[in-house]
Parts: C-alpha cells; sequence; structure tokens
C-alpha cells in the first residue's frame, strides 16, 4: 500500500474539471485508489465521491493506492496533482 | 414598460421579441416491475444512448465553445457511470421492483441534495449537472423530446433556468440573449454565454408566464437590465448603444487571428496591460497577442502580510495556462511610491517617487525578491512566462539581479523543480536607463519603456500635482526621441523594444512610434482592437 498527502493549491480547488481527469487517471490504474479530507475517504474512480470532497484551495487531501501497480499508480497520481491542482 | 433587474453575465445589448423556453415536466410514475433483470437492462440501455447524445454535445461545443468549455459533457459521461449513481439505480430497481424512470428520479434527487447541501456556491451549482443527466435518462427512457425551439427568427430567450446541455443544443442562429430566473455566475451556462459573446442576465426578478411571449424586450447586458415593451426613448438609447458594441464586435471579428500589420508590411505586436487575473478574460475578448504588462503587484497590496512562494505560484501559473501559450510579461513588484502596503514598513519619504521603490526594495531585501523569482520560475513550466524588472538605472542592479536569479535557478534545481529558461527584460523608465540603454541592451532580453514615469522623471513634473498640468506635455520631444533612442540601441544590439506606459495607446503617436520601429505596443485590454485597426489602416512607404 503506497499512500502520500498533497495541500491544494489550484484556487478553484477541486472543480468539476479536474476531478474528471483525476478520475480518468486514477480508473487507468488497476489498483484501488482512495482520497481522503478530514477524514471522510472515498473511491477515487467515482466522480461524485471526488466531487464530493469539495477539496478546496489549502485542504489536505490523502491518496492511499493499494494493488499490483500502486507504485506506479501513486507515483503518476502524485504527478498529476502538483500539475493540475 | 416593464423594468426588471439581474446579474449580468456577459455585457452587451440584444433587443428582439421574447421566446419563452419551458421545459416540459416530466410526470414521473412509479410502477411495480416484475422483472426487474429487463428494467436494469431498459436502464443501461437509455443510459448508452444519453452517453451517446453527451458525446455529440461534446463535439458541437468543442466547435462552438472550445475543449475548456466542452470539458463539462465529458465530466456528464463520467457521471452516467459513476458506480454509485448506478448502484443507486440498481439497487431501488431490485429491491423495491419500481421502474427505472422512478429509480433514476429519486437518485437524481438524492445526489442534486448532496450538492445542494454543502457550503459552497460552486458545489452547489453541481445539483444542476445531476438533475441534467438525470432527466436525460428518463426522456430517453420515456421516449419524449426534449424541449426543443420553434422559432424562426432571433429571439430572447426567457427561462426559468438553463442547463448546460439546454444551451449547446440551441440553434445559436436563433438566440440573441438568455435571461433566466435562476442560475448563478458559476453555472456553465453562464460561461458558455461568455464564450459565445451572447448577452445574457441571470438572477432576474422577471414573473415567467406565456404572455410574454413573442412581445418586445431589450436586454441591456452592461447594466444588468431587461425592459420589456421598452418606451421610445429607452428602445432609441439602447439602438445607440448596441450599434456602438456592435461596431467593437465587428472589428473584432474583422481582426480576430489577424497579424498586425501595416499596409505596407510592417509587422508590431498588440499586447495587453493588466493589474490583477481577472482582467484575463479581458485580454482574451479583446484578441490581444499577450500580456506585455503584468502589474504583480496587486498580489502584495490585496494581502495582509508577505504573499507567500505558492500564493504567488498558483497566480502565475493560472496566468500563464490562460494565455496558452502566449507571451506573459510579469514585472517583478513595483511597490513604493504611491502604491503601499503597510507590512512593508516602508519610512514616509519626503519623495517617495525617487525613493526606496520597485527593484530597489528587491536588491535590499533580497528574501522578498527571491520569493517571488522562485513562483516565477515555478510557474515557467506552464506557458510562456518572461520577467521583466522595474525602476532600472544602472548596470550594477542588472549585475545583482542576475546574481540572485542564478542563485534561485540553481537552488530549484538542487530540488529537482523544474523551470524554462524565460526571456528576462528591464522596464525602460528613468532617463538614466534610456542614455545606457546600450550598454543595458547587452545584459537583457528585451525592454519595455514605461511612459508614464519617463515622462514625468524627465520633465521633472510630479504627476500627483494637479498644480502643474499646464506644464506638462505628453507628447513632449524629449520623450519621442528618449524612446526613438531605446528602439535604436535595442535593435543595434538584437533585442526587441515595446511600450507599456500610456502613450502606447496614443493612437497619435501610433505611426511615429511605427517608424521608430517599436516592436510591441502594450496597452488596456479595450484598447487592443482600435489599435490594432490604427495599425492596419497604415503606410509606412508614404
Amino acid at each position: 500500500m503506497k499512500e502520500f498527502s498533497y495541500v491544494i493549491t489550484d484556487p478553484e480547488g477541486i472543480h468539476a474539471r479536474p476531478a474528471g481527469e483525476f478520475v480518468k487517471a486514477a480508473k487507468s490504474f488497476e489498483s484501488s485508489v482512495k482520497i481522503a479530507k478530514d477524514g471522510k475517504q472515498v473511491d477515487a474512480k467515482r466522480i461524485f465521491g471526488v466531487m464530493g470532497l469539495a477539496a478546496k484551495q489549502g485542504h489536505e487531501i490523502v491518496i492511499t493506492v493499494e494493488g499490483a501497480d500502486e507504485d506506479k499508480a501513486a507515483a503518476e497520481l502524485e504527478a498529476f496533482l502538483k500539475a493540475n491542482l | 414598460m416593464i423594468t426588471c433587474n439581474g446579474k449580468s453575465v456577459y455585457g452587451g445589448i440584444a433587443i428582439g421579441k421574447i421566446h419563452v423556453f419551458a421545459k416540459e415536466k416530466q410526470r414521473i410514475t412509479r410502477r411495480t416491475i416484475s422483472d426487474t433483470a429487463k428494467e436494469q437492462h431498459r436502464f443501461d440501455e437509455a443510459r448508452a444512448e444519453a452517453r451517446a447524445q453527451l458525446a455529440g454535445l461534446y463535439d458541437k461545443a468543442l466547435k462552438e465553445v472550445g475543449e475548456a468549455n466542452a470539458a463539462i459533457f465529458e465530466i456528464h459521461q463520467m457521471m452516467l457511470d459513476d458506480e454509485d449513481y448506478l448502484d443507486s439505480v440498481n439497487n431501488m430497481i431490485a429491491d423495491q421492483s419500481v421502474n427505472a424512470e422512478y429509480a433514476v428520479s429519486i437518485t437524481a434527487d438524492n445526489f442534486a441534495e448532496m450538492f445542494s447541501s454543502m457550503d459552497d456556491a460552486y458545489m452547489k451549482e453541481r445539483a444542476a449537472d445531476v438533475k441534467d443527466i438525470s432527466e436525460r435518462v428518463v426522456r430517453i427512457l420515456m421516449n419524449t423530446d426534449s424541449s426543443g425551439m420553434s422559432a424562426n427568427e432571433p429571439v430572447i430567450i426567457l427561462a426559468d433556468d438553463l442547463a448546460p446541455s439546454e444551451t449547446v443544443q440551441l440553434d445559436k442562429e436563433l438566440v440573441l440573449s438568455f435571461v433566466t430566473v435562476h442560475g448563478s455566475t458559476n453555472s456553465h451556462t453562464a460561461i458558455l454565454a461568455r464564450t459565445m459573446n451572447i448577452p445574457a442576465i441571470i438572477g432576474t426578478n422577471v414573473e415567467l408566464s406565456s404572455e410574454l411571449e413573442g412581445r418586445t424586450a431589450i436586454v441591456d447586458g452592461f447594466n444588468a437590465v431587461v425592459y420589456i415593451d421598452p418606451d421610445e426613448d429607452t428602445l432609441a438609447k439602447m439602438q445607440k448603444r448596441r450599434d456602438e458594441d456592435l461596431e467593437k464586435r465587428r472589428l473584432l471579428q474583422e481582426l480576430k487571428g489577424k497579424d498586425n500589420v501595416t499596409k505596407d508590411g510592417h509587422k508590431v505586436l498588440v499586447y495587453a496591460n493588466i493589474g490583477n487575473t481577472k482582467d484575463i478574460p479581458y485580454v482574451l475578448q479583446n484578441d490581444a497577442g499577450g500580456i506585455g504588462l503584468f502589474r504583480s503587484e496587486f498580489i502584495y497590496l490585496e494581502n495582509d502580510t508577505y504573499p507567500t512562494e505558492d500564493q504567488q505560484f498558483a497566480i502565475y501559473k493560472e496566468v500563464a495556462e490562460k494565455m496558452s501559450g502566449k507571451r506573459v510579461i510579469i514585472r517583478t513588484l513595483d511597490i513604493g511610491a504611491d502604491k503601499q502596503a503597510e507590512y512593508f514598513e516602508l519610512d514616509k519619504e519626503e519623495n517617495p517617487a525617487m525613493g526606496l521603490r520597485a527593484i530597489r526594495i528587491c536588491l535590499t531585501r533580497p528574501e522578498i525578491f527571491k520569493t517571488q523569482l522562485r513562483a516565477l520560475y515555478r510557474a515557467s513550466k506552464y506557458g510562456r512566462i518572461a520577467i521583466m524588472y522595474p525602476m532600472i538605472t544602472s548596470l550594477s542592479e542588472i549585475k545583482k539581479i542576475k546574481a540572485i536569479s542564478k542563485e534561485v535557478k540553481a537552488e530549484l534545481t538542487a530540488e529537482g523543480i523544474p523551470y524554462n529558461d524565460v526571456e528576462e527584460g528591464i522596464m525602460i523608465e528613468t532617463p538614466a536607463a534610456v542614455m545606457i540603454s546600450d550598454l543595458l541592451a547587452k545584459e537583457v532580453d528585451f525592454f519595455s519603456i514605461g511612459t508614464n514615469d519617463l515622462s514625468q522623471y524627465t520633465m521633472a513634473i510630479d504627476r500627483q500635482n494637479p498644480k502643474i498640468d499646464e506644464f506638462f506635455d505628453p507628447h513632449h520631444e524629449a520623450v519621442l526621441r528618449m524612446i526613438g533612442m531605446v528602439v535604436k540601441n535595442a535593435h543595434d544590439n538584437g533585442i526587441w523594444a515595446g511600450i507599456c506606459g500610456e502613450l502606447g495607446a496614443d493612437m497619435e503617436l501610433t505611426e511615429r512610434f511605427l517608424r521608430m520601429g517599436v516592436d510591441e505596443l502594450s496597452v488596456s485590454p479595450s484598447f487592443v482592437l482600435p489599435l490594432r485597426n490604427t495599425i492596419r489602416n497604415l503606410d509606412l512607404s508614404k
């Protein structure tokens, strides 16, 4: 299992478009991907869940990846967050 | 005449007949189903059809309003695939033996409720997305067509609210304006209206009724007012305003994408000056070739303490991305003189215009400067950023700046943070810089002439003092000759030179500037189109 945290820097937070892109990215991996904020954890492959976190600029999110391709998934998802959020 | 007010999401004036856009209320009855597996299959098929329709809308939106705005329809498709959403519908069908229409509509209400209850204006709006996709599935299940529009002349659409899909589905040729009772400036409809350049007013206090159908109305998107059955005076006034606006748009249409080139083939760049990320839409709307001066002061002035590197990075990244590859020249901190932030704790000065300001603060307090440079270099990965240093008077300042900039880049490299090489230029706004511009040109990538300060320092006239206005000559030959000298020294040393002060927008001088060889003019967004028009009508061969 891989886990990392990230603090949102995008002024608009995880709004619809990046949420969609993040879900798409998460779905491309075999591993399960969970995303949590303030103790509430959701499946990162489900868009309603991800949008429902209402993560804003300055909020910390924790990503947990588990499965066969977890190393690759964690690295790529972290890079995605840094580049887009 | 009935006058209604709302919130404008896009300027412009529309005059025409009203079409009341009424959504047919979907009457959904709960039925008991015996074959639940078959009902789930029916839901799956309707969902597949809905996805196909949304894919079609995505393509249409992509052509009409661009990738960024079309993305919502891709999100809508993902929503239709969301496992939580599917589980809810399928479980309801299986556990309660209900029809798919009913299961979808209850699920939609539940998910919409989740968004509506959020303490966040943007997320509240997403409730409309859930309802929109669900209504589409229900329409397909019930085999009812979506309410279309049967107008045969362009109309003002009056609606309770419009979903993004409804906005995109409308035939643009037949829409003069959108007026809605509900909706928010965050809604995709508002964004689409802006992109489509259609005047639109939301949150309008109008009584929706079929009696309004076909009546004349004026939508004043500049003032967020709708006049129904306007009187003659109002009509005449608004027609004039509309014609002026149309002229501006005609220019835009004519000039969009075209080079700024004189009749005899002399090219010049026309960029925009802005002082806040909020101004970026005006840069894009007026089709500026780039941003010639992004004043970074607002980041400091709007803060109670020194803005952090991440805070600045987010802002520079945003402007770089939104300008999608066009040049964005960001001027480093130009505070002091008439722009003060308390937390800098600058001493009161007898003569602040000649005091501790701009680059002088940065060089005496390099920690502030380094934070800004780090943020700028980090953001350089996201577009075409150039950095510009203000208030330069000597070569030694450039040497110091270069040493600090080198240090910052070395730190970033050591930390493994990527950055691009950026163009580094300086403002020429002191007579000293003008006189040694031949030397300065060997050290930097470009010059941008700040004519406001240059005029004030050259004529020794304080622009804040109205008593000496009569001695101020905006076209003083001294300043014009200085500009000529700077441009020549730039070109002799292989760099480009532009003007970002007020004189750049002075169209009486455009021809003279072009004859001097000025490479770039950066002006307020609203001057971009008139200036481009002026340039295209000049002929320097005569």
